[in-house]
């Protein structure tokens, strides 16, 4: 076993165990934490695949900042094990057999997708995540779409200024 | 046996070099809080600590030795394991930033080339994003652990500063970014090194002023010290904390100041560069050992400046802190920006 072998296992049951207990958990503030652990594992994968931005960036805005603002909305409303409203057992049911469904369409599509059919992962080797790539592709090859996505974060960015000042 | 099949030497070389680094930290960090209290009682015009040895030299040692002997308390009603958890964070994270910033070029041991920087990855800047906004969990849990108003309430003012704060220090990075082309520490430092080229700080003093600011709130110092607010909080984020809990608190917002100082100085101020002197022209040690020297009395320089602010200046109210980061600060970093942007693309004549 090769040193990135072990580091693919160990991440991955570490991302495997970190997001059973996001929803095992009881206490949503644990639950937040697991998921953070969660997004460190999938930054572990992305390295292995010499994705170093990707990875990087993953962590900036979701571990960095959306898991705080998650942290700020659960801390405010003081939600605990106490306050959690408990579902009843059909609901569970319903939950799991949804999931389950939806889990067994995203591995079918994976498993059908002609992209992914006889492509070994190259592990540590890929250029196109590091940077200088990256960038020459979302400034060069799709500028248009770029371009239109960062308008409408600006057009959703206002809206919430608005909203914020309204209140 | 494959398993592992990788360079020891290497191996080896990085822990020792990490170690050396980690310790050097801490041991600047304690006399970090030394320069605290000498600075203050300079400015206020009292003697300071004078007791414990010559000059008081080793009352860092007598205050890390009161902290750790204290008892230790953990309130019945906290979350336990969050609570332990909070400031361990606090410190990896403060610890975790230099492992990319360039500490001097390379010494030759054994005719082996030793890099006197831990990990040169071509987006170390990022990763120093990615690390300061990690260190928001530390004050958030522990905030939210110790189960108390007044340190829940430390706790989000702190993390809403940090992530307002972010923002603007990023905007103002991305104009060294763009003088540099490159978002490694060693090749921004190499740039700033090349003959004929200057520091960044002539191309960009509003960027760097605007980075220097965020650098004060991002390391919670006054006057952006909101979430340590007495008179308004008690004590902050950190209230319920005793022993060595607490120390690791107070002591990663040192390691904070240090490693942002490292930072600073990589990026605007040459790094490990000395002005006017060709590095070529020496022997490669000796010239790796200018660089450690020259690189520490640049931070040792921002230490100051930054307790000197901390002693001159009051504190801000928390709606002039949103203010000057939202209102202030973010519009000119992208000001700054623009005109950095204009600037090369006129330089280069299109």
């Amino acid at each position: 076993m090769s040193i990135t072998q072990f580091l693919f296992y160990f991440l991955t049951v570490l991302a495997l165990f970190s997001a059973v207990m996001v929803v095992v958990s009881k206490n949503p503030v644990h639950s937040v934490l697991w998921l953070i652990a969660v997004f460190f594992a999938i930054s572990g994968h992305y390295i292995l695949l010499n994705a170093q931005f990707l990875a990087i960036v993953n962590l900036i805005v979701y571990a960095g900042a959306i898991m705080v603002l998650f942290l700020f909305v659960i801390m405010l409303m003081n939600l605990n094990a106490s306050t959690e409203p408990q579902k009843n057992n059909w609901l569970k049911l319903a939950g799991v057999i949804a999931g389950g469904c939806f889990l067994m369409v995203l591995v079918s599509l994976v498993k059908q997708a002609n992209e992914l059919n006889n492509i070994a992962v190259t592990m540590g080797t890929g250029e196109i995540g590091l940077i200088k790539n990256l960038g020459k592709a979302l400034f060069n090859d799709f500028v248009v779409p770029f371009e239109i996505s960062s308008v409408l974060f600006l057009s959703a960015m206002v809206g919430a200024v608005v909203i914020g000042k309204k209140a | 046996m494959t398993l592992l099949a990788v360079d020891w030497l290497l191996i080896i070389e990085k822990l020792v070099l990490i170690a050396i680094i980690v310790f050097a930290s801490l041991g600047i960090a304690l006399y970090t809080t030394f320069a605290e209290r000498k600075v203050a009682a300079v400015l206020q015009d009292r003697p300071g600590p004078n007791r414990a040895g010559p000059f008081g030299l080793l009352q860092p040692f007598a205050d890390g030795l009161k902290l750790i002997m204290k008892e230790e308390i953990i309130p019945t009603s906290s979350n336990k394991a969050l609570f332990v958890l909070g400031p361990g964070l606090a410190m990896t994270a403060a610890l975790m930033t230099c492992s990319v910033i360039p500490w001097s070029s390379h010494i030759e041991i054994f005719d082996r080339k030793i890099d006197l920087q831990i990990a040169d990855i071509n987006i170390g800047i990022l990763y120093i994003f990615g690390v300061v906004s990690m260190g928001v969990y530390g004050m958030m849990i522990g905030g939210w652990a110790s189960n108390n108003k007044f340190s829940l309430m430390a706790a989000l003012r702190g993390a809403s500063q940090a992530i307002s704060y972010e923002l603007a220090m990023g905007l103002s990075l991305i104009a060294v970014l763009m003088l540099s082309g490159s978002l490694s520490l060693k090749t921004i430092v190499d740039g700033q090194m090349a003959a004929g080229s200057y520091w960044n700080i002539v191309y960009q003093p509003l960027g760097f002023i605007i980075f220097f600011v965020c650098a004060l709130a991002e390391c919670n110092r006054t006057p952006f010290d909101l979430p340590e607010a007495e008179n308004e909080l008690n004590f902050g984020y950190h209230q319920e904390y005793s022993s060595m809990k607490l120390g690791f608190y107070l002591f990663s917002e040192y390691i904070n100041m240090i490693m942002s100082s490292a930072v600073m100085a990589s990026l605007y101020f040459g790094g490990f560069d000395v002005p006017f002197l060709d590095e070529s022209t020496l022997a490669p040690n000796i010239a790796a050992l200018i660089g450690v020297a020259a690189l520490l009395i640049k931070i040792a320089i921002f230490i100051f400046v930054f307790m000197w602010i901390r002693w001159t200046v009051p504190r801000f109210r928390y709606d002039q802190l949103m203010n000057l980061g939202w209102k202030t600060m973010i519009p000119l970093a992208l000001f700054n920006m623009l005109v950095t942007g204009a600037l090369i693309l006129l330089k280069a004549g299109v």
